[in-house]
């Protein structure tokens, strides 16, 4: 097992001759915002796929609730979206401030 | 399941109508953004608080209409739009601040921050509003609308047939 590299020396073995230090600090940084985002982006995604499958349903049983259906399911996303606002807040702090 | 897969929506869009209201209450948070961001960053923090809570109405008005839209198309076209347009809108808020963040008057935190307060803060309202009648297809921003549910005085034992109610054909 310790044959095997870790990780990290596979992402340093990436790295061009003459990286430095500081370098591969910022590389890192913007390697782990962007993980950060995309994994907070995964969870919205699926939660949106799943309300708006489940809001088609109910508009498809019960036609004349489709205005009810549509406004629920509209804010039902737009809940959603603020996990995924805040994986993005989160990237912008560790990438840019 | 009873689902037609060409079934489209029609009548009103009771979602433009929401994005609509979301537009108009984020003016009651104009006020608040320009005082936190004054009192925090200056007139920096003012403009990127402001470019914010724009950003925040563009993607609820963004949102709505491709609901809106691809909804008179199909449910099975709505559907797709609503998982392609939240990338898309994702890719559009991200271009948004990233594209600005090395102008001068940039500030990211309070531009950040105004991101996710704005938006919960505006749903959070929103929800409270259109709560109190759950009952009605058109909800509360088009409150004139009439309640199909309620028997009429013409026909009281059969449901009234509304056009201003959305219906799935």
């Amino acid at each position: 097992m310790s044959a095997l590299p870790t990780a990290l020396q596979i992402v340093a073995q990436q790295f061009p001759e003459g990286t430095t230090a500081a370098e591969a600090q910022d590389i890192a940084a913007a390697t782990n915002a962007a993980f950060a985002y995309g994994l907070a982006a995964i969870g919205p995604a699926i939660g949106i796929g799943y309300l708006v499958g489940q809001s088609v349903q109910a508009m498809a049983r019960q036609p004349e609730a489709a205005g009810q259906v549509q406004t629920t399911m509209f804010l039902g996303i737009a809940f959603t979206e603020a996990l995924a606002l805040i994986g993005f807040v989160v990237f912008i702090l560790l990438k840019f401030v | 399941m009873n689902l037609e897969s060409g079934a489209r929506i029609d009548g009103p869009a009771p979602v433009m109508a929401v994005a609509a209201d979301l537009a108009k209450r984020s003016l009651w948070l104009v006020p608040a953004a320009i005082l936190i961001g004054g009192i925090g960053w200056g007139v920096d923090g003012v403009l990127s608080t402001l470019y914010a809570l724009a950003i925040v109405v563009a993607n609820f008005v963004l949102a709505a209409w491709l609901l809106a839209v691809t909804g008179r198309i199909s449910t099975t076209l709505m559907a797709g739009a609503a998982l392609a347009g939240f990338a898309l809108r994702l890719c559009l808020i991200v271009a948004a601040v990233v594209l600005v963040r090395n102008v001068a008057w940039a500030e990211l935190v309070p531009m950040a921050f105004t991101l996710i307060i704005a938006h919960l803060v505006l749903l959070f309202w929103e929800v409270r509003h259109i709560a109190g009648t759950p009952a009605f297809p058109g909800l509360k921003p088009e409150a004139d609308l009439p309640n199909p549910y309620l028997p009429t005085d013409t026909s009281p034992d059969e449901p009234s047939a509304s056009t201003s109610s959305p219906t799935v054909r």
